[in-house]
C-alpha cells in the first residue's frame, strides 16, 4: 500500500479542482508567485458592495498538487465571508480543511493563501479603503518575511529563528540567514526573500545574506 | 487503483531482472566467504576467483584489462574517488585545476564544488541549447595548472551525448587526466578505453537492471590516483572495505544480459514517444538533441504546466516518470540541466523525463502519450500562463 504525501481531500481537490477560471470584469484580482519559483496562482473576486462579503472567487494555477489544491480550498473558504473575515484565513485553516498539507509543501500552498489576501487588498486599493503607505521598516520586513516558509520545518522563517538580522537604511534592505551559503535550500529561501521584500513601494534593493 | 503499472524512470533506478538474481544468489548462501588470496581456504580462494572472473567481464566491457576495474558501491561512490583521488594525487605534483561541465550529475558536481571549497579552483563549462561541451572552450580553458577535466558521457535527464572521442584527444594532448562519468551510457552507447583517450569511467549496474549498491570505477594503468577510502587493501589498495561479491557477480552478469537488439528496441520506443507527444500535445518540446541522446531517454518540455501536477497525475494512471521541476527535487530546485542549457525556470518546471528499459513495450508508450495528452490538455484549462500565445487552440 502506497502512502501519499497527501491527504484524500488535498488529491480530491488536486484532480477535480473548484471555482477553476478568471471572473471577467473581477472587483478585485491578484496574482502571486512566479513561474520563477514554480508555483504562481491567480485569484479573482467578486464583492457585493451592500454587505462587503464575497460573492464569488476562482482562481488560476499553475502548480503542483499542493498549488492547485489551496486555490480550490481557498476559494471555497472565502465564498460568503465579508472582507475582513476572508482576509484572515490562515494557511493554518487552509491546511486543515484540507485535512493537511506536506510540510516542505507550505510555500507552495501558502501563495493561494496571499493570492485571496492580495485579491481583497487589491479591490481595497481601488475602492478607496486603504489607509496612507506605510514606510518600510524593520517591523514591516519581518512581518512580511513571516510568509516566507522554512522548508525544513514548514515553518516561517522568522518563527524558526532563520533570520539573524535586518537592515534597512535608504530604501536598502539587508537581511542575514542563519544558513550556510551552500545549503541545500539557500538558493530558495533567498529567492522568496527577494520575491516578498522587492515588491514593497519604497525599496530599492534587497540583499540576502548568508551565515557561513 | 490501476491494474497494470508502467514504469518509464529507468535513468533513476531498474528492476532487477531474474536472471541476476540467480547469479547472484549462491553468493550470500554457499560460497559467502570473503575473498581471501590463493593461500586462504577453499571458500575464499573460489570468492576470490568468481570476484576476479566479474572483474574480468566488466573490464572487458570497457576496453580494459581486469586491473584497470575497480568495484565500488556505485556510480556516486566511483566519481568521488575520480574526481577527489586525482585532486589529493595530483595537488603537490601539478596543480589545482578542475574542469567539469555546468550539467553534470551531482556526484561529479557536487564533489567538485566540495573540492572547490578546500581551495581547489574549479571551472564549469557552460553547453549550448543542446548540452553540448564547446570544444574550443574547453581547450581554452585548460591551463599548466589543470590537472582533471570531467566531462559526462551523456546527460541524466536530457540524454545528450558529448564527443568524448575529442574531448580525450584534447586532453591528451594537453596532458590532462580525462574522467567520464558513463552510468547512463554504459552497455547502451559504446565506450571502449582503447579508442578514446579517457583515463577514468564510473559505470553503475543500477541502470542495467543491475543490483542497487554495485558500480565500478574503470582507472587506466598509470592514472595517478590516491586512495580514497581507506581500510584494507582490497581492490588493488584504492578501494578499501570487504568486496560485495554477490553484487560484482550480479553486475557482471547484468552486463553479460544487455544486447544490441535491445538497446535498438529501446531506441523504438524513445523515437515512438518523442514523435507523437510533439506531433499530438501542442506547446511541447524536446530537450536535448534529436539524435545524439541516449537510445533510452526523451525528455519534453509542456509549456504552462507544471511538472509535479503532471508526475501526480501519471502516477495515478499508473505511470512514473520524473520531472526538472523544483517541486519534485529535495532542494526544491529547478533543473540545473534545463537552466543550464538555457532553458528559463518554467522550462524546468514543465519538463518531464521518460526513460525506458527492459520491460517496456510500444504498448507503454501508446499508453502514456494518451493519459499525457489528456492530463496537460485538463492542467492547461487552469493555469494561468500562456493565455496570449494562442493557447485557446488547444481547447
Amino acid at each position: 500500500m502506497t502512502t501519499f504525501p497527501y491527504s484524500d481531500i488535498v488529491l480530491e481537490h488536486f484532480r477535480h479542482p473548484r471555482n477553476v477560471g478568471k471572473i471577467e470584469n473581477a472587483d478585485g484580482k491578484a496574482t502571486e508567485g512566479s513561474p520563477a519559483c514554480g508555483d504562481m496562482v491567480s485569484v479573482y473576486i467578486k464583492v457585493d458592495p451592500k454587505t462587503n462579503t464575497i460573492s464569488d472567487a476562482k482562481f488560476e494555477s499553475y502548480g503542483c498538487a499542493s498549488n492547485i489544491a489551496t486555490g480550490s480550498i481557498i476559494t471555497e473558504l472565502a465564498k460568503g465571508k465579508t472582507l475582513d473575515e476572508a482576509k484572515n484565513i490562515t494557511w493554518k485553516e487552509a491546511s486543515d480543511a484540507l485535512g493537511g498539507l506536506p510540510k516542505i509543501k507550505a510555500h507552495c500552498s501558502v501563495l493561494a493563501v496571499e493570492g485571496l489576501r492580495s485579491a481583497i487588498q487589491n479591490y481595497e486599493e481601488r475602492h478607496g479603503l486603504v489607509k496612507e503607505k506605510v514606510p518600510t521598516t524593520v517591523e514591516v520586513v519581518r512581518q512580511r518575511l513571516r510568509r516566507v516558509v522554512n522548508p525544513l520545518t514548514g515553518l516561517n522563517v522568522v518563527r524558526t529563528n532563520l533570520v539573524q538580522d535586518i537592515e534597512v537604511e535608504d530604501g536598502v534592505v539587508t537581511v542575514l540567514i542563519d544558513l550556510p551559503e551552500d545549503h541545500q535550500f539557500a538558493n530558495t529561501i533567498r529567492e522568496e526573500v527577494l520575491e516578498k521584500i522587492e515588491t514593497l513601494w519604497d525599496v530599492k534593493e534587497v540583499a540576502v545574506k548568508f551565515t557561513e | 487503483m490501476v491494474d497494470k503499472s508502467i514504469y518509464l524512470d529507468n535513468a533513476a533506478a531498474t528492476r532487477l531482472d531474474e536472471r541476476v538474481l540467480e547469479a547472484m544468489r549462491p553468493y550470500f548462501f554457499d560460497t559467502y566467504a570473503v575473498a581471501t588470496s590463493e593461500f586462504g581456504y577453499s571458500q575464499g580462494i573460489q570468492a576470490r576467483e568468481r570476484l576476479d572472473e566479474a572483474r574480468g567481464v566488466l573490464a572487458n566491457a570497457l576496453g580494459a584489462v581486469p586491473e584497470e576495474f575497480v568495484f565500488t558501491s556505485g556510480s556516486t561512490e566511483s566519481s568521488n574517488i575520480a574526481l577527489k583521488g586525482v585532486a589529493l594525487a595530483l595537488l603537490k605534483k601539478k596543480g589545482s585545476h578542475i574542469i567539469v561541465s555546468r550539467i553534470e550529475d551531482f556526484p561529479v558536481l557536487h564533489s567538485a564544488q566540495a573540492l572547490e571549497r578546500q581551495g581547489f579552483r574549479v571551472t564549469y563549462l557552460d553547453v549550448d541549447g543542446e548540452g553540448f561541451v564547446d570544444l574550443d572552450r574547453l581547450r581554452d580553458s585548460i591551463t599548466g595548472n589543470t590537472i582533471l577535466v570531467s566531462i559526462q558521457h551523456a546527460n541524466q535527464e536530457i540524454g545528450t551525448i558529448q564527443d568524448v572521442e575529442a574531448i580525450g584527444r584534447i586532453c591528451r594532448e594537453k596532458e590532462v587526466l580525462f574522467h567520464t562519468d558513463a552510468t547512463h551510457t554504459f552497455m547502451r552507447v559504446p565506450l571502449d578505453i582503447k579508442k578514446v583517450a579517457v583515463d577514468l569511467v564510473t559505470v553503475s549496474a543500477h541502470t542495467i537492471h543491475g543490483p542497487k549498491g554495485v558500480g565500478g570505477l574503470c582507472i587506466r594503468q598509470g592514472t595517478q590516483i590516491a586512495k580514497w577510502m581507506d581500510g584494507g587493501f582490497q581492490e588493488f589498495n584504492l578501494r578499501a572495505g570487504l568486496e560485495n561479491i554477490p553484487g560484482a557477480v550480479g553486475f557482471a552478469r547484468a552486463v553479460e544480459l544487455v544486447t544490441p537488439e535491445e538497446t535498438k528496441r529501446l531506441q523504438q520506443m524513445r523515437d515512438l514517444l518523442i514523435g507523437r507527444m510533439l506531433a499530438e500535445i501542442p506547446h511541447s518540446i524536446l530537450n536535448g538533441h534529436r539524435s545524439k541522446r541516449l537510445p533510452q531517454n526523451a525528455n519534453i518540455t509542456f509549456h504552462y504546466v507544471e511538472g509535479e501536477s503532471i508526475t501526480l497525475h501519471l502516477d495515478m494512471h499508473g505511470i512514473a516518470v520524473s520531472t526538472g521541476s523544483a517541486c519534485f527535487s529535495r532542494s526544491l530546485e529547478a533543473s540545473h540541466v534545463i537552466l543550464g542549457i538555457g532553458g528559463d525556470h518554467e522550462r524546468a518546471h514543465g519538463s518531464i523525463r521518460f526513460t525506458f528499459g527492459r520491460y517496456n513495450s510500444m504498448e507503454d508508450v501508446d499508453t502514456t502519450v494518451q493519459a499525457l495528452a489528456e492530463i496537460v490538455q485538463e492542467l492547461r484549462k487552469i493555469s494561468p500562463l500562456g493565455k496570449d500565445s494562442g493557447k485557446e487552440d488547444l481547447q
